[in-house]
């Protein structure tokens, strides 16, 4: 099961919702931090990483004495990243999407693929302090600064998700590709927001994204009583369930800004997200059923 | 003409509420949201839609099923896993979500089956607000792009900056260091890092930091809800010194934000007199006062 912990607005407790949930499931589980490019999990969980792989995009290579500049590459790529000038030919690797177009295109067999770096994903495991016999399995992707294309990192670090286990995703903010990217397949999206005007906005345009993903979802309400009642009147009216409120808390903002999980300094949460995990398992059944 | 754009790295730090305040705080001033995927600046502006524009990004391929002859090249040829076969009889279809756009598909189908029409991503806006005008953008839901729409959207300020002889643009960035936020910064005279004292606020910091950096463009750095976590606060002033940063100042944590979100208005509207107000009344005479909000960008 892929549960993967969405918002739309950013800061609203995406990571605590995602690091402390996965430290309360009882079942074999692997976390995938999933916001490349400011990833933040492992700054509350403290993996033990083991491994280390590149994330790497094919970017074409031309060969200049086969190459009769023709121009047809250049005529393919709707990304503006090849460019024929005179008797030269000019890649832009930052603004190629490598789809292979050019180098399937090209009618003298002048392009080959060369790798380009566009971040790294760590991977390792944690055990947490709060459970001695538990061990997740942890995975991380990290953009290259300067890079743009998040979605192949995204896609490479799901490649590390555990398929029996249960496998919890701590997805971007927004809700463009990269966010696509961390939510399709997955079996709920859970999603945080406050109950401010603005994470209520930025919570509406969140459900038309999992909506059109057709994904069952619901909600976590994080720093419940620090603004209004409108996000609850919205989950009431769209028929999204509530399945946890976190009352903003001092105490649990201190502990998040040392990095520690609300379950070390308040215990009893862990009861709590035993039963969101529980009642998310049930609203994955259900759907299953109708289906 | 200037330009100031609000950034932070880390979601929630309090771009939008700083971005607003200062607005109130500024004369012959232009406002750009560039937060295209999930914009909130409007929620405290209340801007009066002038004018409305579509945004045309990118095209989508779309299989006629009345000339393919299910031969599947496009399935082998696409990159992005984009087109779906389907069984008894063969045949497929493209998934509008996964379509990267790319065309290869429709360039290299042997029966031109394939139709590339270009689609309408979003939408941005031209409004007056009580403090200046604004442009601010949507981008549809699921959509790619937004790094193009943030280009449009900050030429278009541009444009309109020099036509109305005004002088400022303040712009209020997305989260991340992606491709919407390198569209939002190029050309800028500085860049504002919203860092919150917590262990996530200074990585994400730190990254931006490192963004503004490779692209060379000067950056300031101010800690909001400060109090909440003393020794994170200084930490980040310290890697600011460490990177020739400009420390501008601190704001402590105020739950009068809120409630001044909840009233659409800015906290220096709804409590001009509290401890936050007076800071951001501070850091802003001290980010204009800054050499490098003095130089006029030939934009």
């Amino acid at each position: 099961m892929i549960i993967s912990i969405a918002s739309g607005k950013g800061g609203t407790g995406k990571t605590t919702v995602a690091t402390n949930l996965s430290c309360c499931i009882p079942e074999p589980t692997t976390l995938l931090d999933c916001d490349v490019e400011e990833p933040n999990s492992h700054l509350f969980l403290t993996p033990n990483f083991t491994g280390r792989e590149n994330v790497i995009a094919p970017i074409p290579e031309v060969d200049d004495a086969k190459c009769t500049y023709c121009k047809r590459c250049m005529d393919i790529c709707r990304f503006g990243a090849i460019a024929v000038v005179a008797k030269k030919v000019l890649t832009f690797p930052e603004l190629c999407h490598s789809c292979g177009g050019c180098m399937a295109i090209c009618p003298e067999d002048a392009i080959r693929e060369k790798d380009r770096v566009l971040g790294i994903i760590e991977t390792g495991f944690v055990h947490p302090k709060t459970d001695n016999g538990k061990k997740i399995q942890f995975a991380h992707g990290l953009m290259d600064i300067g890079q743009v294309m998040a979605p192949p990192i995204i896609r490479q670090v799901r490649t590390h998700a555990d398929p029996k286990g249960v496998t919890i995703i701590d997805a971007p903010p927004g809700t463009s590709c990269p966010v696509i990217a961390a939510m399709k397949g997955a079996d709920f999206v859970l999603l945080v927001t406050e109950p401010t005007p603005f994470g209520l906005h930025d919570l509406t345009l969140a459900v038309e994204t999992v909506k059109i993903l057709d994904i069952p979802h619901g909600l976590v309400i994080n720093r419940a009583g620090m603004g209004n009642d409108d996000v609850k009147a919205y989950a009431r009216k769209e028929k999204i369930p509530v399945l946890m409120e976190i009352p903003f808390d001092r105490k649990i903002a201190a502990a998040y800004s040392k990095g520690e999980l609300i379950i070390s300094c308040l215990p009893e949460y862990k009861e709590k997200f035993l039963r969101l995990y529980d009642d998310i398992k049930t609203l994955v059944a259900q759907r299953r059923q109708v289906r | 003409m200037k330009e100031l754009v609000i950034l932070s790295g880390k979601g929630g730090t309090g771009k939008t509420s700083l971005t607003a305040a200062f607005a109130g705080l500024s004369q012959n001033m232009m406002l750009c949201d560039t937060d295209v995927d999930a914009a909130d600046l409007h929620l405290l502006m209340a801007p009066e839609i002038k004018e409305t524009f579509d945004f045309v990004g990118g095209n989508q391929a779309i299989i006629d099923p009345e000339k393919c002859v299910a031969c599947g090249l496009c399935k082998a040829l696409c990159r992005f896993n984009a087109v779906i076969e389907h069984t008894n009889p063969l045949s497929f279809t493209i998934d509008g979500i996964d379509c990267e756009g790319c065309g290869v598909c429709v360039d290299l189908c042997p029966e031109k089956a394939i139709d590339f029409p270009r689609k309408t991503c979003g939408q941005w806006f031209v409004s007056d607000t009580r403090f200046g005008p604004m442009i601010h953008a949507r981008l549809g839901i699921a959509e790619e792009n937004s790094g193009r729409l943030v280009a449009l959207i900050r030429e278009e300020t541009r444009n309109r900056v020099r036509k109305q002889h005004l002088n400022l643009i303040l712009t209020d960035g997305p989260p991340g260091i992606g491709c919407p936020v390198i569209a939002s910064m190029g050309q800028a005279n500085c860049i504002l890092i919203v860092a919150e004292p917590t262990v996530s606020g200074i990585h994400d910091m730190k990254r931006v930091a490192q963004l503004a950096a490779h692209f060379k463009i000067p950056a300031m750095v101010c800690v909001n809800k400060f109090d909440l976590n003393p020794d994170q606060g200084l930490a980040i002033e310290q890697i600011a010194r460490d990177n020739n940063i400009r420390s501008v100042g601190r704001i402590p944590f105020d739950p009068n934000f809120t409630q001044a979100m909840i009233q659409g208005k800015t906290i220096l509207e709804t409590h001009e007199n509290s401890d936050a107000s007076q800071a951001i009344r501070k850091i802003w005479q001290t980010i204009m006062e800054n050499p490098v909000m003095k130089q006029e960008r030939i934009m």
